[in-house]
């Protein structure tokens, strides 16, 4: 009757894609990320001038890189969130196989910028370090193997993503880049976790890793040399770590104040490797609580929001790139508050960088498109049990 | 686990006669048991995934903790690095016998840069180098602009330098605190004290490091902070080293000598009152050996201690001691002095060629200072046991004396040691030994008999050396001293009231390149006083002096080393605290009687 009087409503097939993606899309952790890039913007205000002036370019030039790409790794960031978990899966797979051939293909067309390690590619107006697409496809990729592995009848996907992790830490420990190699087995040892490893498993490796150490430490000097130094009290104030240390110090609860702050003049990584120094100087421990906040907030939120993902393949990749975002996050602040040992690793979203910051934008896109809300089957779960199963 | 068979058998032939499809059975059943595994693989993840939501928020907890503890600790200023060990910068001092300064520390600082923190690298290089003269500013500035990251500029600055650089302003110009070696009366002792550097260097602290003399051969002591500080404290007296070396400076000009060395010892212990060498140079700034001179000819260079000379004639008194302790001759025993001696192809001269002979007292053997005479009493001594002698004086061995240019100086001798060169050391020749040795030996034989070591330490040597001579032998070798003084070579060594005795020695210098030199000579005067009661030993060395105040060129002991040293005796008894003998005056005695 109603259709009589005033015609046919047309039927959509589907939901909009944007009202959809809205609706579902995790909107804190975006807000967090959105926030984070903003306050790696201020900061970049602050730290890069310095070597921008080092460097013979304007004060704010690395600011407006970092404002260009990061409007880049936005964009990729709202692409990726929007699309399926299969269309995430096939791309994120595309990707890791070519991401994986540049890698191969560095010690033969990489360069390395007189940094000692063959890890980029010069393209003349902007570098790629392949390492950081790398990341995000490989977690596809186990989360992929992994998840057919628990079907009936699947292929042996854990050893096979095992495997892979092997070689491409092969290729990473090549480079040599150990902070991104133990990166990738971090990811994958945690997707393993949570796809069930044996507890068995788990503690009898947690075991051999306290054994090793202590094998390491007691048989080489070396090994013993770095473990002592970091557990030592005193530290080298001329070194970066000691500058780092002693910002955080200076800036105290509420920071000298904008444009105030004197590590960003003797660290030569300040824009980089050591931004939360820089945060902790000028802005004081309100900014850095702040960013810690934020990514702990990205990082435990995906996590608990996981827990109730019943399809296995988004359960691990999420997973996977949560932990990786999350865990990229810890190590950075970690080192600066020396808890612990020295290694560069940039601060996802915060420290410039243009292919860092892109690839951040894809695994945090990869990870909005895997914790968005959708239907988990409780409708299904009510309705077996009312038939009492 | 219980399990559902995949095929359960009833429920298929049950199908098979309703004429189903059994396999939709197992297809039914095959999905069931999917879905239980996973539901039970979700209940599992859930469960980790909790775990790890968990230890990401402890992570992330620890670390915001541990920033605020770092963001509540008071910011330090920049420590010492903890990798190399601390520095111990205090030095003991060293003091005389009385406990005044010799060398002390000082507060002062050293300036480096670090040009990754200066503002305006020109203007710093301008500036310092207008400040140091020294310091070159395009050398500054290439140092600033390149690679390095810390650099010293200076070693030491004085407070208005410091407030000069402080005033430039620049953030990369720093300071570091440095305690450096003073030696408050500038070249007073300077041989014997040496000098100091720096050793290791940090910013905050630097080692100060002995180089020479005492500074060095006590470096370990000295820097020992179990000492807590104790100085040390050395024989020399402050008074008598300065009266030393200005007496020496001044006869060394009068003389137009080239060199000296003056030795002043206790005779009883070997203690080293004073001990001068001229020319000498300020160990505040120890000047940097130069290439291509003679060491010998180096202020740096200690003649008393390193300087090897033939001794001459002052040797005589040894040959004469021995004789009488052997018992070969008495202070009254005339022996053969016919000169020219022969022995074998070589003549044995007297000084101008003179003859004192045929026969001479073993008294006027030294009072002349006879060669063929002594040459005869050495004969009869003979060669193992002069050398025996020699080396219980200490003459074959460098000086044992606390100084580490001390085994330098160590004594020439023949290479074959034949009769001839038992004849020419019986007079000081063919033997090079150091005024150091000189007054030792003379020590020995003068002080009573016992043999001393010489030392630079207040107390001496603990042990008490072994006899070299009896009692009755060094009173006779002192008289025979005396008697030169009185009415022989040295008259004009008197010192009214002191009764100085002492020998004579003029050698000439040996030429480099074979033979002597004519009119070069190495003049010593090697004296004790008093000689009824032996306290001190004098030993003085000029190097080529000429005294032109006469019609010619006089060159003799007598008429240059021993103004000199009874110069310095007048200068120096009475600071010994020596009381001089003055004959009672008939005035003195009335005066006595009238109370």
């Amino acid at each position: 009757m109603t259709e009589m009087v005033y015609g046919t409503v047309p039927i959509r097939a589907g939901e909009p894609i944007l009202p959809r993606w809205w609706r579902t899309v995790d909107k804190l952790t975006m807000s967090c990320i959105l926030i984070l890039f903003g306050i790696g913007l201020l900061l970049g205000l602050a730290a890069s001038p310095p070597l921008a002036s080092k460097n013979g370019f304007q004060p704010f030039h690395y600011v407006e890189r970092q404002a260009i790409f990061g409007g880049l790794a936005l964009c990729v960031m709202l692409l990726t969130s929007m699309m399926s978990p299969n269309l995430v899966r096939r791309l994120g797979v595309v990707g890791f196989f070519g991401a994986f051939v540049a890698l191969a293909l560095l010690p033969a067309l990489g360069t390395d910028f007189g940094k000692g390690a063959v890890r980029w590619y010069s393209l003349g107006f902007a570098s790629v370090q392949p390492s950081e697409f790398l990341k995000p496809g490989f977690v596809i990729l186990a989360a992929w193997l992994m998840a057919a592995s628990q079907e009936i009848n699947g292929p042996p996907g854990r050893t096979f993503s095992f495997g892979v992790a092997i070689v491409i830490v092969g290729f990473l420990a090549m480079q040599p880049d150990f902070g991104q190699a133990a990166l990738i087995l971090f990811a994958w040892g945690v997707m393993y976790f949570v796809a069930g490893a044996p507890i068995l498993l788990l503690v009898g490796m947690a075991g051999m890793v306290v054994m090793g150490g202590t094998f390491a430490y007691h048989n080489s000097e070396h090994f013993a040399r770095r473990i002592d130094g970091f557990l030592s009290p005193d530290l080298d104030p001329r070194t970066q770590l000691g500058y780092a240390t002693n910002a955080i110090s200076e800036g105290g609860f509420f920071g000298v104040g904008v444009g105030e702050g004197q590590v960003k003049w003797s660290l030569p990584d300040a824009h980089t490797d050591f931004i939360i120094a820089v945060a902790a100087e000028e802005y004081g421990l309100v900014l850095v609580l702040a960013i810690i906040a934020l990514y702990a907030v990205v990082a435990v939120r995906s996590l608990f929001r996981l827990m109730r993902e019943r399809d296995p393949f988004i359960r691990l990749a999420g997973t996977g790139l949560a932990c990786m975002f999350g865990v990229q996050a810890l190590i950075n602040m970690g080192v600066a508050v020396r808890l612990l040992p020295a290694k560069g690793m940039t601060l996802p979203f915060v420290s410039y960088g243009g292919s860092s910051l892109i690839a951040g934008g894809i695994v945090a896109g990869m990870l909005l498109a895997m914790t968005r809300t959708r239907p988990q089957g409780e409708i299904g779960d009510i309705l077996m049990r009312r038939t009492g199963r | 686990m219980i399990r559902t068979p995949l095929r359960p058998l009833a429920r298929i032939l049950e199908a098979r006669a309703r004429g189903e499809n059994p396999d939709a059975i197992e297809r039914e059943n095959l999905r069931l048991r999917h879905e239980q595994m996973r539901d039970q693989a979700r209940l599992r993840a859930e469960g980790r995934l909790l775990v790890l939501g968990v230890a990401f928020f402890c992570a992330f907890v620890t670390v915001g903790a541990r920033m605020g503890l770092l963001a509540a600790a008071e910011p330090h200023e920049p420590s010492a690095a903890a990798s190399s060990a601390p520095i111990v910068a205090q030095r003991a001092d060293i003091v005389d016998r009385q406990g005044r300064i010799l060398a002390t520390n000082m507060a002062t600082h050293s300036l480096y840069a670090q040009p990754q923190q200066m503002i305006d690298k020109e203007r710093a290089a301008r500036e310092l180098a207008r400040i140091f003269p020294d310091l070159d500013e395009e050398e500054l500035l290439k140092d600033f602009t390149g690679t390095r990251k810390f650099l010293w500029i200076r070693k030491k600055i004085s407070p208005e330098q410091k407030q000069l650089v402080h005033d430039i302003g620049d953030p990369g110009l720093l300071f570091g605190p440095r305690e450096m070696r003073l030696y408050p009366n500038g070249k007073l002792a300077a041989h014997i004290l040496g000098g100091a550097s720096f050793g290791r260097e940090g910013v905050h602290s630097a080692e100060v490091i002995g180089v020479a003399g005492v500074e060095k051969a006590f470096d370990g002591y000295l820097r020992d902070p179990a000492n807590g500080g104790q100085p040390l404290r050395l024989s020399l007296d402050l008074t008598l080293q300065a009266a030393v070396e200005r007496v020496l400076y001044g006869g060394m000009k009068l003389m137009n000598a080239k060199g000296a060395a003056a030795v002043l010892m206790k005779a009883e212990t070997g203690e080293i009152v004073a001990m001068a060498s001229l020319p000498d140079f300020d160990p505040n700034d120890r000047p940097a050996p130069r290439p291509g001179t003679q060491a010998e000819d180096s202020p740096l260079f200690n003649r008393a201690v390193q300087g090897v000379y033939e001794l001459g004639s002052t040797f005589k008194i040894f040959t004469a001691a021995q004789a009488m302790q052997l018992g070969l001759v008495g202070p009254d025993t005339l022996v053969d002095a016919n000169a020219p001696m022969r022995w074998g192809k070589h003549r044995i001269n007297e000084f101008r060629n003179k003859n004192y002979g045929p026969k001479l007292s073993v008294t006027d053997v030294i009072v002349k200072s006879s060669n063929v005479g002594t040459a005869n009493m050495a004969l009869e001594i003979g060669k193992e046991r002069q050398q025996a002698f020699f080396r219980s004086l200490g003459l074959f061995d460098p000086t044992p004396v606390e100084l580490v240019e001390a085994p330098t100086g160590k004594p020439l001798l023949p290479a074959h040691w034949g009769d001839i060169h038992t004849i020419t050391a019986s007079y000081g020749h063919g033997i090079s030994a150091s005024p150091l040795h000189l007054a030792t030996a003379y020590a020995s034989v003068l002080n009573g008999g016992k043999r001393v070591q010489p030392t630079l330490l207040a107390g001496g040597r603990p042990e008490t050396g072994e006899r070299v001579v009896s009692e009755e032998i060094s009173a006779a070798a002192r008289t025979m001293l005396r008697a030169v003084v009185t009415h022989g070579t040295a008259t004009f060594g008197e010192v009214e009231g002191y009764r100085v005795g002492g020998k004579t020695g003029t050698a000439d210098k040996p030429n480099p390149r074979g033979g002597y030199y004519e009119d070069k000579v190495i003049t010593t005067f090697a004296s004790v006083f008093p000689t009824d009661d032996p306290q001190y030993i004098l030993v003085v060395t000029l190097d080529e002096p000429e005294d032109r105040s006469g019609a010619e060129p006089r060159r003799t002991a007598g008429w240059t080393a021993v103004p000199v040293a009874a110069e310095i005796i007048r200068r120096a008894a009475p600071l010994l605290g020596l009381r001089p003998e003055i004959a009672p005056t008939p005035d003195f005695a009335l005066t006595l009687a009238s109370h």
